[in-house]
């Protein structure tokens, strides 16, 4: 399957663009489309926070004002959390570990010199862009964004009177989530093409590094399951704008017919969630491939069994898309299918074990190195334990009687997506920023965002599972009406005060990223001493990634501390020693 | 991934390769491209394969779903089949014309980018003996389309909208998201004819009109699939 | 670094396992049948995952502590590519642990959801609209009148709300509450439908929760074995005032119950 270095630099023929267009704005070179990835998730990362910054004063002070925003009304409250949810999961964690890092440094790890379709990629990044564009445009249209959740059931997402903002705000919704789904697709066509048809000589599947099977399978997964987002996408777009009932059934609001009939709420659910659970997957594989690299790298040892974590994220791909109606075990499906997807999903917990296994076996008898990278990689195990943990109470239909829609699950989800996989974008800014922009980022300020941001986040989100197991809602924009709410308050002030805390702690990041790329200490071509092909490279590497010496590989990804050898680690393009893998 | 390229380009590209001892930069260049570039067409169809797998299991499912009627608070099944209109099986007939002129056209135009190859380092050849069935090709997709659009006016003058039952919603959903995907097809065609126009590289109209072909084969499959679906799934 | 790792990730750990064992915020006393059974399932999986969860993270703070590099060169970190052996044994152990406990809760959801309610259970419709509960009792011909959506009146309260079609003679003996009354030790076989958008029905007390979806009346039953008053709760999210779409199910005794019922009727005529 390797193509040699002629025809490689004979397909990859166009030249370094000159012009500032061509070079920062409509670029076809994936290095910098992973930077306008990055800086795009970065963008919308800051707006998430923002939001949920608003949501946490609001819970606790539900009478404040702010100022330029006034009162946050509870419609309002409803409108941050779905724009909240729908702006995380879309455009921060399903864009910058794939769109963002994995378009830069995937054909650098294989050996390549560009993406196999470099404009499909620049294309891809800008109807992504338009899609956040769209999406941040609903709050300022008549009606506002719309309130019905990250999830948009119909029929209050169908149907325009059902609440506000359900009107053209929705619309705008979903026409953005439409949008993301064909960027997300070309990229996937890009990631998979790329993997199977351009490694370099030597570069066979067994001696990538983790980091490109975990974005090769996330394309994977992406192909498959954007497309019945889309699909469902447009059904509800025919529903609330062409008369049609796909969704929704004989209905009144308020006592008024809509002229709808017949239609099914579960069928969205059931088309949502068949992507949604690949979607959280595709969310964690690229943080998880990290950690393994990194764990190995600042362990300076091989990942302990390369085979079966390969198995493992297979594994966890295929299952992912058999379990999805643990979703919806409340939904009114039938309870002998709630059995048979419970049973799935107890499974497909296996595998994540067998990676928790293998990392803590990684670092066991290792040499750790406590870089910034190590820090969150070390920190975002524990985070996967953490959040990993809540799944076995929620794969259980008995129990998830008692959980579902509470705040267990909102510490759940946010434990594995909001913090571990977030951890997975820190371990990978920290670790690459050096090959990306020449310089070191400073591992002060590292060590200070990262102690904030793991103790803050633990403290805002590990007592969401005592306030779930008390019976504590989702979604309620206020907690003054239901009696047992009232002694769960002092809980969710304290998540607040955490949440201010951490979210300061931010800010931490930010000046660290945007003063290092000027200030910064300058880095070598390996400041890690790690063994992968971008440290074989020029720092920034070069418009064809390799200037014009594509590598031929020797060895595996992971040789550190091989005994007898010169130095503790051997570079895969190293020749001299060559290893059984 | 040796399977991805014909036979006759794997013959080709042997006696290219065997002749000189130095691999021939341009033939070996178009079969790189070729093959990434029917493995981007394959892994793209793979997307397209799932929407409409999404939408003929919503069908099937929604043909035999019941939904409460609250008169008399019991289930009912609301599913009236639609009349489909006969103009659908001329419409078909030009697709699968269009399949066949596709086809030639492919042929026609990869025998000439491999001719191209074989010559010197700088293709000059720019016009390809595929054009006339391109062109046909482009012709009979756009008469399709024009076919499908006659067949919607026939529907809605007979009352049958978009929104007007769960059948007829199908059928303008799925009709229209082919229609929507064969008119990319159009555009893929329209390009490379002013490729040729602009004089670009035989062997880039090659890369694109075989892959081009590939997706109108499988635009080809889907329709018949799609009416299929819609005249015989209960 | 490695020994504030250390400490940071145990101090974590043994606080957020604290309030576990100190069930400082717990689920609420179980008022139902079922309670019991699921309560204690409920505490085998966090007891065994509790015991996973202390152990993992205890590990790695450890090892991050006790494997941090001491000197740049020897002794070297140990080259291994892992261990066949160790990789299968805890494949299988997870893979017991966790199919274990699912066939252990299965038996009870079965046993829940696998069978309909009881020939002589109490039935109660209950009809969740923005932003309401109403409960509907088939009176003593057991049936329940039709309904019409172009009848719904919301503001018109109970039987104007649901939309009760009074020309049907089963409606005649129809009550509409706004309280959810049942009595003690029988099975409810409550219907649950909706008007608008989905809500879900949530009792906390007696670890029942089913959502109501418009188009559909789903059948689901529970057995109250406390008498008191629960709150209930809507737990999915169905618009601007989802936070206080509450109600009370209030459980009393059966001459109570009956007492109730009689004299709503009597309202009526």
């Amino acid at each position: 399957m390797a193509t040699s270095d002629f025809a490689a630099h004979a397909v990859h023929a166009h030249a370094a663009p000159t012009s500032w267009i061509r070079k920062y704005v409509f670029s076809l070179d994936h290095k910098v489309i992973g930077i306008q990835y990055f800086f795009l998730a970065l963008t919308a990362v800051f707006v998430g926070m923002f939001l949920s910054l608003l949501m946490r004063i609001h819970l606790i002070w539900p009478a404040a004002s702010l100022p330029l925003l006034g009162d946050i009304k509870p419609e309002t409250y409803l409108t941050l959390l779905t724009m909240h949810g729908t702006i995380m999961v879309f455009f921060v964690l399903t864009t910058a570990p794939q769109g963002g890092f994995g378009n830069y440094f995937l054909p650098i790890q294989i050996g390549a010199p560009d993406m196999a379709f470099p404009v499909l990629n620049m294309l891809s990044f800008w109807v992504t862009a338009l899609a956040f564009f769209v999406m941040i445009a609903a709050f300022f249209v008549v009606g506002g964004a719309p309130l019905h959740g990250w999830t948009g059931y119909p029929p209050l997402s169908a149907l325009p009177s059902a609440g506000p903002g359900e009107g053209l705000g929705a619309n705008l919704w979903v026409i953005s989530i439409a949008l993301f789904c064909l960027g997300a697709l070309m990229s996937a066509l890009n990631f998979i093409t790329t993997t199977l048809d351009m490694r370099a000589r030597g570069m066979t599947l067994m001696r990538m590094p983790l980091t490109c099977w975990a974005w090769f399978i996330t394309a994977i997964l992406g192909l498959l399951a954007f497309g019945v987002l889309l699909s469902a996408g447009i059904l509800l777009l025919l529903d609330r704008n062409a008369g049609t009932s796909f969704f929704v059934p004989l209905v009144t609001i308020n006592g008024q017919l809509t002229g709808h009939k017949g239609g099914s709420p579960l069928l969205w659910q059931h088309l949502f969630w068949f992507f949604g659970h690949p979607e959280v997957y595709i969310a964690i594989l690229p943080a998880m491939g990290l950690c393994s690299q990194l764990l190995s790298v600042f362990s300076r040892k091989p990942i302990f069994g390369y085979k079966a974590m390969v198995y493992a994220m297979l594994s966890i791909g295929f299952l992912g898309f058999m379990v999805w109606g643990h979703h919806m075990f409340m939904s009114g499906m039938s309870p002998y299918t709630a059995f048979a997807f419970s049973v799935m999903t107890m499974v497909i917990g296996v595998p994540s074990a067998i990676k928790t296994f293998n990392w803590l076996g990684t670092i066991w008898r290792g040499h750790i190195r406590f870089t910034s990278p190590m820090l969150f990689a070390l920190g975002f195990v524990s985070l996967f334990i953490s959040g990993g943990i809540s799944g076995p109470f929620l794969a259980q239909p008995v129990l998830d009687i008692q959980l579902h829609d509470t705040y267990f699950v909102v510490g759940h989800f946010h434990l594995i997506m909001g913090v571990a996989s977030i951890f997975g974008i820190f371990a990978a800014t920290y670790y690459w920023f050096p090959k990306m922009f020449g310089r070191m980022m400073s591992e002060g300020m590292a060590r200070w965002h990262f102690f904030i941001t793991l103790i803050g986040t633990y403290a805002i989100f590990m007592p969401m599972h005592y306030l779930g197991m008390a019976g504590h809602l989702r979604r309620y924009s206020q907690l003054t009406e239901l009696n047992y709410l009232h002694g769960l308050v002092p809980v969710q002030i304290f998540m607040s005060y955490a949440a201010f805390i951490t979210i300061a702690g931010q800010f931490i990041f930010l000046f660290n990223l945007f003063w290092s790329m000027k200030f910064g200490k300058k880095a070598s071509d390996n400041p890690w001493e790690a063994t992968t092909l971008e440290w074989t490279t020029a720092t920034p590497p070069p418009h064809d990634n390799f200037g014009g010496h594509i590598p031929v590989v020797y060895n595996g990804p992971y040789e550190y501390s091989v005994p007898g050898a010169p130095r503790d680690y051997i570079m895969q393009t190293d020749p001299s020693t060559v290893t059984a893998h | 991934m040796a399977s991805i390229t014909t036979t006759a380009s794997v013959d080709t590209s042997q006696v290219l390769l065997a002749g000189s001892g130095r691999p021939d930069q341009n033939a070996l260049d178009f079969v790189v491209r070729l093959r990434r570039a029917r493995l981007g067409i394959i892994v793209a169809l793979t997307a397209v394969v799932m929407i409409f797998v999404s939408y003929s299991s919503a069908y099937v499912v929604r043909q035999g779903l019941p939904t409460l009627d609250p008169r008399t608070g019991t289930l009912v099944r609301d599913w009236l089949p639609l009349q489909l209109p006969n103009f659908l099986l001329v419409n078909t007939l030009i697709l699968l014309v269009s399949t066949l002129t596709m086809e030639l056209a492919r042929r026609q135009t990869i025998r000439t980018a491999f001719a191209n190859g074989k010559e010197s380092h700088a293709a000059t050849r720019t016009e390809t003996d595929g054009m006339p069935w391109l062109a046909l090709t482009a012709i009979l997709g756009v008469s399709f389309l024009a076919g499908q659009w006659l067949v919607w006016r026939e529907l809605a003058a007979s009352g049958f909208y978009v929104g007007t039952s769960p059948s007829s919603s199908f059928f303008y959903l799925l009709t229209g998201m082919h229609g929507i995907h064969l008119f990319g097809g159009i555009i893929a065609l329209l390009a490379t004819g002013a490729a040729s126009l602009l004089r670009k590289s035989a062997v880039s109209q090659g890369v694109v009109v075989d892959a081009t072909a590939w997706y109108w084969h499988f635009m080809t499959f889907l329709w018949v699939y799609i009416l299929c679906l819609l005249e015989f799934a209960h | 670094m490695g020994l504030v790792l250390l400490v940071v990730i145990w101090l974590i750990t043994f606080i957020s396992a604290y309030f576990f064992v100190a069930k400082t915020w717990w689920l609420p006393v179980g008022a139902s049948a079922a309670a019991a059974g699921i309560d204690h399932h409920f505490a085998t999986t966090y007891v065994l995952m509790g015991i996973v969860f202390v152990a993992a993270q205890l590990s790695l703070g450890l090892f991050a502590w006790q494997y941090r590099e001491r000197s740049a060169t020897t002794p070297q970190a140990h080259y291994s590519h892992g261990n066949n052996k160790l990789e299968i044994t805890w494949t299988v152990l997870t893979l017991i642990l966790f199919v274990g406990l699912n066939f252990m809760s299965s038996s009870i959801w079965a046993s829940e959801r696998f069978r309909p309610a009881v020939s002589d259970a109490v039935q109660v419709e209950v009809t969740g609209m923005q932003f309401q509960w109403y409960f509907r009792y088939p009176g003593p011909d057991g049936k329940f009148g039709a309904t019409q959506p172009q009848l719904q009146d919301p503001s018109g309260g109970g039987e104007a709300a649901l939309g009760v079609d009074p020309a049907d003679p089963a409606s005649k003996d129809d009550v509409v509450a706004g309280t959810m009354y049942v009595p003690v030790n029988r099975e409810i076989d409550v219907i649950l439908r909706a008007e608008d958008v989905i809500h879900s029905f949530f009792i906390p007390a007696m670890r029942f929760k089913q959502d109501t979806v418009p188009g559909l009346a789903i059948h689901m039953h529970f057995t109250p074995i406390t008498t008191g008053d629960y709150e209930i709760a809507c737990s999915q999210l169905c618009g601007l005032g989802h936070y206080k779409m509450h109600g009370i199910l209030r459980v009393v005794s059966q001459q109570d119950f009956d007492k109730w019922l009689a004299a709503r009727e009597a309202e009526k005529q």
